[in-house]
């Protein structure tokens, strides 16, 4: 990928040289853009690492136990981290650390990892215990693999080693990777097992934050399909060990789950699809689509009665904030390409204008797709830092940011409104009543009076910007 | 719903269940904010850096800028310093930074990179400083990890001219929030001395917004001022566990006499910062002072029998517990369960101790505990009210118990960086807090024929 940004002057250019191939300009013709390698050292990256792409996947998991073998900082800053809500267990909310110690560093801490593994068997008898690895558990070499296989022998239950050392990789993906590596593991059937086929769905990439999943599942029976699994949004051991039963993989979050999707179908023979709940013209696509699979007359009727019905709900609250929101700028940074497709449909419905947009982990494939999406002259950039995003986000005169805890308060400190958008989200975003509350955001953040009062200061400044944004 | 325990009582001796602390890179990366013009980078794979940073912002709500070396396989194998001296190289020049301050991570720690090697080996612009130290996370908690940053500061920049010692004192103010060592500074200053506060985080953890956004903003400790401190007179040491092995340093290396003290919460901590810089420099106390401190006299006696005589668990980083359960004691509550996460054995002795001078029987403490042990320990005799971090919300609503915030982090509440728990400023508002607490509690739960209005 050799590929720079023409479009981009000098003066526009990224602040550093090494990342000029990083960032790209729409409506260019050579739509190609450099992603998918390390950060720059010292870059101020605002990336994360393997393990926390595997535990953001398998973290969902309610009922088992995800036990972190390092020293104890990674799970400590990982307690709790999503807002993946459960309708039943609660195991998946405690933070369980080998807290490993500089003895075990020298010697090994192996033993430190059977011992913790045996007191959490006698202390809760759970039905599985996910161990991730860590930067130093992969360094010094603690076969936790081993380990994994000898404690599941012992106590019988599923006890599967999740190969997530931070230091693999700067990219979640690698992450994301182990993490479903785990879950291929965990439901895959034993020597002898067999899961029955249903008429049901799995629904994959899909984390039940704020109870995403159970709003789609909803839609879903109503019109007349059952939710087998998600993998791994309110989910259980027991549930996720029935997803070979499925007739259907629903992908949603296609940077965590596509690998899984096609090992599914390859091993048990289950066709999937992407699907996208965000926003209500993705979600009447993907319900539209999933009906399609299932070609079935009733389950057309009721798809489209649905729509039709949650739509009148919608529309009007679009037109309500539209008359706000039209011609404001956005700018977009998120962890996936999937939320940023998503995002810029959204706030393109809502008459705004996309002026940035960058990821942590897109492909050369996503970037050309948002590419296509967004207005001439709109910056993209992969894997940005805050310089960058400073930069552009005062250049292209934006009004509001979607994007996650490290983006929040620098948009904050530059005047610019702000919605998390981010995996550790709280509340959910999802299928009609999502896109409801999202619009609510966009208008509330964009449109808040306390920019006025920054603005009154700004006044002497920047007289430029301050007409631009005054009509909020 | 929110149980951590299980139903009966098991031995917990293997790992952390619910910890109550974090790696040491953690504190590190908040010291090094706290000098003027810093950029912290972290040496070792992106994930710690993403995660300090994240944990930083949560808490701060303000954007915690640290950059990474951003290791993979091959600097694993290899070592970390072509990685480290391209990142200071680029660091330098985007961001342009007065000082780095490196900290390692347990990657590099574990690789062994020789770090001032590494630093003395790169291309360091005219004018500019990298600084380091190491933090092993493996060992410690985030705690030890801020005082081996301030040990960094101390041994790459403190130095004395030999000349005779400015008639001004040095504060290491420990890992508190920017409005503590506002709080701090204004005490110091209210007594007439001239201060040195580093690592001082107020103006760049609490930035206000400005017409122009600045990446370094104007606060934070000059580094002519900590290159200075090797000429003053003393330094108060903040907190035996962040603060006092930077000052045996300081002392050691430019002769500063060093003053061990509790950090400045509660009655008996503050009047003890305030007669040791009286005692240092002969000052007289200003009337003002007097004034505060008589306000939460005042206050104390108005509210006594809110809380006289309740019992409290409390948890949270030692020199932060050490000196609230003083301020318990003075307030007549009773500490009844005390722990840290960090690891420190004489924590169990000073706790044990003040509350064997208090005539306080049958209170547990426990040093490197984790929320495990509190919960179980609360669940086997409950409490009135539980004071900790934000982590401790989920006990609180399992063992329905009012639940007061202090300490770090509190990712849940805004405002807590910006008010002080420390100075007699900082006594109003942690009695406020804790009657507030226990008076709604009695709101919500008494009769209809005892809701009163008057309390
Ligand atoms: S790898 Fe080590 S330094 Fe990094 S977050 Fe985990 S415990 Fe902390």
């Amino acid at each position: 990928m050799e590929n720079t940004c023409p479009l981009i002057s000098e003066t526009d250019a990224a602040l550093i040289t090494d990342r000029q191939s990083s960032i790209m300009t729409a409506g260019n013709n050579k739509k190609s853009i450099s992603c998918d390698v390390d950060s720059l050292a010292g870059s101020v990256s605002q990336r994360a690492c393997v393990f926390s792409g595997a535990r953001v996947v398998l973290n969902p998991v309610t009922d088992a136990v995800h036990l972190v073998h390092g020293p104890i900082g990674c799970a400590s800053y990982t307690y709790d981290i999503r807002g993946s809500l459960s309708s039943g267990p609660n195991m998946y909310r405690r933070n369980f650390s080998t807290d490993m110690k500089e003895k075990d560093v020298i010697f090994g801490g192996e033993t430190k990892l059977i011992a913790c593994i045996d007191e959490i068997v006698e202390k809760y008898s759970p039905p599985a215990i996910f161990v991730y690895a860590t930067c130093v558990a992969g360094m010094i070499g603690d076969d936790i693999v081993a380990v994994c296989r000898g404690a599941s022998e012992r106590y019988g239950i599923d006890i599967i080693p999740v190969e997530s050392s931070g230091f693999l990789s700067g990219n979640k993906i690698i992450g994301y990777r182990a993490a479903a590596e785990a879950l291929l593991k965990l439901i895959t059937p034993k020597d002898g097992e067999v899961v029955e086929k249903t008429r049901k769905l799995n629904y994959l990439g899909e984390y039940n934050l704020g109870g995403e999943k159970w709003v789609v599942e909803r839609y879903l029976k109503e019109i007349g399909i059952g939710i087998n699994v998600a993998f791994t949004g309110d989910s259980t051991v027991a549930k996720l060990k029935k997803a070979p039963g499925a007739c259907l993989n629903l992908v949603q979050c296609t940077g965590s789950m596509h690998w899984l999707a096609g090992m599914l179908e390859e091993k048990f023979d289950i066709p999937y699809m992407d699907v996208n709940f965000f926003g209500s013209q993705n979600t009447i696509e993907s319900l539209r689509k999933i009906a399609a699979f299932y070609d079935d007359p009733g389950i057309y009727a009721r798809t489209e009665a649905l729509i039709e019905r949650e739509m009148k709900a919608v529309t009007p609250v679009i037109e309500k904030y539209k008359k706000k929101l039209t011609g404001k700028r956005a700018a977009i940074y998120v962890g996936g390409a999937f939320k940023a497709l998503a995002i810029i449909r959204q706030l393109k419905e809502l008459g705004m204008e996309i002026v940035f947009t960058g990821t942590q982990t897109g492909k050369k494939e996503d970037y050309e797709e948002i590419g296509n999406l967004l207005n001439e002259g709109s910056i993209i950039v992969d894997d940005a830092n805050p310089a960058e995003i400073e930069k552009f986000l005062i250049e292209k005169k934006v009004d509001v940011m979607a994007g996650g805890v490290k983006e929040r308060f620098l948009a904050y400190k530059l005047g610019v409104g702000f919605i998390d958008h981010n995996h550790d989200r709280k509340d959910g975003l999802i299928g009609f009543e999502g896109a409801v509350k999202f619009i609510r955001e966009v208008y509330v953040t964009t449109c808040s009076p306390v920019w006025k009062y920054m603005k009154e200061g700004l006044k002497e400044e920047d007289d430029d910007r301050n007409s631009q944004q005054d009509d909020s | 719903m929110l149980d951590c325990v299980p139903d009966k009582p098991v031995a917990h001796t293997a790992g952390k269940i619910n910890p109550i602390k974090a790696c040491q890179p953690l504190g590190a990366m908040y010291a090094a904010l706290g000098i003027h013009g810093c950029l912290p980078h972290s040496h070792g794979s992106q994930g710690c850096c993403a995660y300090h940073r994240m944990a930083l912002t949560r808490h701060f709500r303000d954007p915690a800028m640290a950059s990474s070396s951003s290791f993979t396989e091959g600097a694993s194998v290899f070592g970390g310093g072509s990685n480290l001296k391209t990142a200071i190289k680029n660091i330098f020049q985007i961001y342009n930074p007065d000082i780095i301050a490196v900290h390692t991570t347990c990657l590099s720690e574990t690789i062994g990179d020789d770090i001032p090697t590494i630093i003395k080996q790169s291309e360091i612009p005219e004018g500019k400083y990298v600084i380091h130290c190491n933090t092993p996370s493996y060992k410690g908690s985030h705690i030890t990890g801020f005082s081996n940053m301030c040990k960094g500061m101390v041994s790459y920049l403190a130095g004395s001219d030999g000349s005779e010692k400015k008639r001004r004192v040095n504060i290491f103010p420990g890992f508190i929030n920017p409005g503590d060592m506002r709080e701090i500074k204004r005490i110091v200053s209210e007594l007439g001395v001239s201060y040195i506060m580093y690592p001082d985080t107020t103006g760049v953890m609490d930035s206000p917004i400005l017409p122009k956004y600045e990446m370094f903003p104007k606060g934070g400790a000059k580094i002519e001022d900590i290159i200075d401190s090797g000429n003053s007179q003393a330094t108060l040491a903040l907190g035996s566990w962040a603060s006092d092995e930077p000052a045996a340093l300081l002392q050691e290396k430019c002769k500063v006499k060093g003053i061990p003290l509790k950090l400045p919460i509660g009655v008996k901590a503050t009047d003890d910062m305030i007669m040791a810089i009286k005692n240092e420099f002969g000052v007289e106390v200003p009337e003002s002072l007097d004034i505060e401190r008589g306000q939460v006299l005042d206050t104390l006696i108005d509210t006594h029998f809110h809380y006289q005589g309740k019992t409290v668990a409390l948890f949270g980083d030692p020199d932060h517990v050490i000196a609230m359960t003083e301020f318990l004691i003075t307030m007549g509550m009773v500490p009844k369960y005390v722990l840290t996460g960090t690891p420190g054995s004489k924590f169990e002795k000073i706790i044990n101790g003040m509350l064997e001078d208090a005539g306080i029987e049958g209170s547990k403490v426990r040093a490197e505990g984790d929320l495990f042990d509190l919960q179980q320990w609360i669940k086997e005799e409950s409490v009135d009210l539980l004071i900790g971090n934000s982590h401790g919300k989920y006990i609180a609503r399992a063992e329905d118990l009012p639940f007061v915030r202090f300490g770090f982090p509190i990712m849940d509440r805004a405002v807590h960086p910006l008010m002080p728990v420390t100075g007699y400023r900082g006594c109003l508002r942690l009695i406020e807090m804790i009657s507030d607490a226990l008076l709604d509690r009695r709101d919500r739960d008494c009769l209809d024929e005892d809701y009163e209005l008057v309390l």
